[in-house]
């Protein structure tokens, strides 16, 4: 029904989509697996005609499918659910569904008419709900049904699910696995992404495993365990394009965490991080990871856990205590949250440390050239602004700011993602240089390969909590990629 | 060169000398010494408020509330100087003036950041309140028996120019210098291109707003003394409609009301076209109400030019090539 052959996409630095082939079938559901990166969103998105790919072509019901937007996606009969909900909270669920056409008699929206053919879709898919009841009073179950009805309510021949049940329980998720099923039955194509692999083992007829933007391998599921689809997601080759950390003699603990609990993960999380040593945080996107880093610096609340620097306790309520303590964090998305982008570089890179009543213009610019020279910074001069500077660069300024700022401890998310190769180097062993010099990191990464290179140890999150550690000596892909999928793989309430 | 002029306030500053050339050829007696100075005067209450308002539109906020909170520092501060001939009760006065100005300042950042609620909305209210609470103030009258010693300083020139515009410069020279030359101002700009960038820097960015709207409230309570010193008289109806000029100087200035765009030397110019602007029609006869119409298009004719000068200047900076080598020694501030 859709035939993908040697699908790339290429975005400036990255290769999201390095060779795809996917094959779906009318009436089977069909699961996509894959680390974080591994390119199943861009795919998704390829499919419903966001994104034009490079190269490689599609085939829909037989004829070639080459969509120029969203709009033909969804007149061909592709449907998208995405993780992030898109309804209208304050219109009625029965407005939502037919948003995109509502019936009309002489130009007036026949409310009649809009009602009943909202109560037939919201029978299709077993949410029982008035159809003129706002979103805004639903449950996110009920939302995300909501989705579906509106995604079958279109002629929908592929529906595509991206992470569906991430916020439903299980009781919710089996409903939900029943409404598929029958949609199976009527011969709807269904492509299922999700993180739960005993949901895919489940649900899906067959799985097709991505891995660093290629389809590594296409199965049926009769006879596949969680143990082989993991190992196929790893895959074999880690190239060593990473600069190794060498064994150093780790000092004093530097950072200790204490039963740190943050809003909407599991938690209690404690671990300590000793000066001189780098230490990475894996897990899937969505295990707390960045929620709890983002509480220690004080840039949300925490609801209880404390923090010890050095051996005494801290208070930080608010990202100023941090700084002043000596902790840094270069947040995972650096153009909303680290770089101002409206101001030229020396301003950025000064900002951390910005005290006192005037403006020192000399020794910013300064201390701004300096640290441009020492990181590779590529520019037009430190009065460049931000915003014209490329990702790697931008990441570049955001590090020169902490750099500057002086701090012992230093917690980086995502320090490399979107950045291409050559930067990516520079930016490792600047964190590796770091380290030597006797600052306590951490390193959130997605980038599993990345974290092996330059971690000396790494603490596995898995649905909020820390499902193990595991110290440089034993590092295996395989290994903390189980350890990450493990919180997921219980059949328990998810809430 | 042409970069600087199409970017910078230089723009404003080429359409206030046109507009100037214009009204020395087509109105009568605009280019004496004379209707200079009535210009500077009338031009001295705007300017100050719009310095006051350039920091708040900085931080991405809005003040409705200047032209009320203008008449109740000028009837609480009006009141107390009545009819009183010391020096100390005068002083007294115009620092409760610029102390009312200051807390409604105060309250105005407060409330919209301790609840999250937009400026525009917090002082939409502190418009009628403060409005309000001038009129219960003095029952509805007006004050007139002012100090000599007040309307003195607001009638005398001093090397030519008004007194009262000697204190608009010097309020707009201050801002100047604290917008581009302290590190309070660089916040200032920071927390309007990117708060949480600048929160997540380890700097209280709520301080800082709220800091904008008392420096728009101290401008509030000198706007009151000095609309005092001219007219000789405080009312609680005073001040009507001077929030919407304060906005519109500032604007034309260059700023962005989405906050971390605009200066303090466009926001002068801003004020000085409006006033040439106003005081020309006048004196070329045109009426009332064909000026507020012609007034209302220059507005929108900044705002559009603004809009088109920011996507060039976006398309400028993208095509400037960024050298290979790392951080030349060379840099254009």
């Amino acid at each position: 029904m859709m035939t993908v052959t040697g699908l790339v996409k290429r975005f400036p630095g990255v290769v999201a989509l390095d060779g795809v082939d996917l094959d779906i079938r009318a009436g089977e559901i069909h699961a996509l697996v894959g680390e974080n990166g591994a390119g199943k969103s861009t795919l998704v998105k390829a499919l419903a005609g966001i994104h034009a790919p490079d190269a490689g072509t599609m085939t829909f019901d037989g004829v070639p499918y080459t969509p120029a937007g969203a709009a033909d996606g969804l007149a061909a009969g592709i449907s998208v659910v995405h993780q992030e909900l898109a309804l209208l909270p304050y219109l009625t669920v029965a407005e939502n569904l037919f948003l995109r056409g509502l019936p009309r008699t002489a130009g007036v929206v026949d409310r009649k008419r809009l009602r009943a053919d909202a109560a037939r879709l919201l029978a299709e898919v077993g949410l029982d709900v008035a159809p003129d009841t706002p979103v805004e009073r639903l449950g996110i179950a009920q939302m995300q049904l909501v989705e579906i009805a509106k995604a079958i309510s279109t002629d929908c021949k592929l529906l595509i699910m991206d992470e569906p049940t991430a916020t439903l329980t299980s009781r919710e998720a089996g409903r939900l696995f029943g409404i598929l099923r029958g949609l199976r039955e009527r011969g709807v194509a269904i492509v299922y992404i999700s993180h739960h692999l005993q949901e895919v083992l489940e649900l899906a007829d067959r799985v097709t495993v991505l891995r660093n933007g290629r389809s590594i391998e296409t199965r049926e599921m009769a006879g596949v365990t969680a143990p082989d689809l993991v190992r196929l997601m790893v895959g074999r080759d880690l190239a060593q394009e990473y600069p190794v950390k060498p064994p150093t003699e780790p000092g004093e603990v530097a950072i200790a965490v204490r039963g740190l609990k943050v809003a909407g993960f599991e938690g209690p999380l404690s671990f300590s991080v000793r000066r001189g040593e780098v230490v990475g945080l894996a897990g899937l996107v969505g295990s707390g990871r960045t929620e709890a880093m983002r509480a220690i610096f004080g840039a949300d609340p925490a609801l209880s856990g404390n923090i010890e620097l050095y051996g005494e306790k801290v208070r930080i309520r608010h990202p100023k205590d941090a700084v002043r303590h000596g902790i840094s964090l270069l947040t995972e998305d650096r153009k909303s949250q680290g770089l101002v982008l409206d101001l030229p570089i020396s301003a950025n890179v000064t900002l951390a440390k910005l005290r006192g009543l005037l403006l020192r213009f000399g020794q910013e610019r300064s201390l701004s050239e300096d640290l441009g020279r020492r990181l590779h910074l590529r520019s037009a001069g430190v009065g460049q602004h931000v915003r014209t500077l490329s990702g790697g660069n931008q990441q570049k300024v955001v590090l020169a700011k902490w750099l500057n700022a002086g701090s012992d401890i230093l917690i980086v998310d995502e320090p490399t993602r979107g950045i291409d190769v050559g930067a990516k180097y520079e930016i490792h062993e600047l964190l590796l240089g770091l380290a030597a010099q006797g600052k306590a990191l951490i390193v959130v990464s997605s980038d599993l390969p990345e974290l092996m290179g330059v971690c000396d140890r790494i603490l596995v999150f898995s649905r909020g909590k820390i499902a193990g550690e595991v110290a440089r000596p034993d590092f295996d892909a395989e290994h903390i990629l189980t350890l990450a999928y493990s919180g997921y793989l219980k059949n328990g309430e998810t809430q | 060169m042409i970069k600087r002029l199409v970017l910078g306030e230089a723009g404003i500053g080429v359409a206030l000398v046109v507009l100037a050339g214009f009204f020395v050829i087509a109105a009568p007696n605009f280019a004496t010494e004379q209707n200079l100075r009535n210009i500077m005067t009338q031009i001295t209450l705007n300017t100050v408020l719009a310095v006051g308002m350039t920091f708040v539109i900085l931080v991405g906020g809005i003040d409705l509330s200047v032209g009320s909170a203008m008449a109740l520092c000028a009837v609480v501060s009006g009141t107390m100087m009545a009819g009183s001939g010391s020096v100390v009760t005068l002083v007294g006065a115009i620092l409760v003036s610029v102390l009312v100005g200051a807390v409604v300042g105060w309250i105005n950042g407060f409330v919209s950041e301790q609840w999250r609620v937009p400026s525009f909305i917090v002082t939409l209210a502190m418009l009628n309140v403060a409005r309000g609470a001038a009129e219960r103030y003095t029952d509805a009258a007006t004050i007139y028996n002012l100090p000599a010693a007040l309307n003195d300083f607001g009638t005398i020139t001093l090397l030519g120019v008004p007194a009262v515009f000697w204190v608009a410069l010097l309020l707009a020279g201050i801002g100047w210098f604290v917008l581009s030359r302290t590190v309070f101002g660089r916040l200032i700009y920071a927390t309007g291109n990117n708060e949480e960038a600048v929160r997540l820097s380890g700097h209280k960015t709520s301080r800082i707003k709220i800091a904008a709207f008392m420096i728009a409230g101290l401008t509030v309570g000198i706007a009151a003394v000095l609309y005092m010193a001219r007219l000789n008289i405080a009312s609680p109806i005073l001040g009507q409609g001077y929030e919407l000029n304060a906005i519109a100087a500032v604007v034309i200035g260059g700023a962005s009301l989405m906050g971390g765009r605009g200066s303090m030397a466009g926001t002068f110019l801003g004020a000085c076209l409006l006033g040439v602007l106003t005081n020309g029609l006048l004196l070329m006869g045109v009426s009332d109400f064909e000026r507020q119409i012609i007034t209302g298009l220059v507005i929108l004719v900044a705002v559009v030019l603004d809009a088109y000068r920011l996507r060039l200047a976006r398309k400028l900076a993208v095509t400037q090539p960024a050298t290979k080598e790392p951080v030349p020694a060379t840099v254009a501030s």
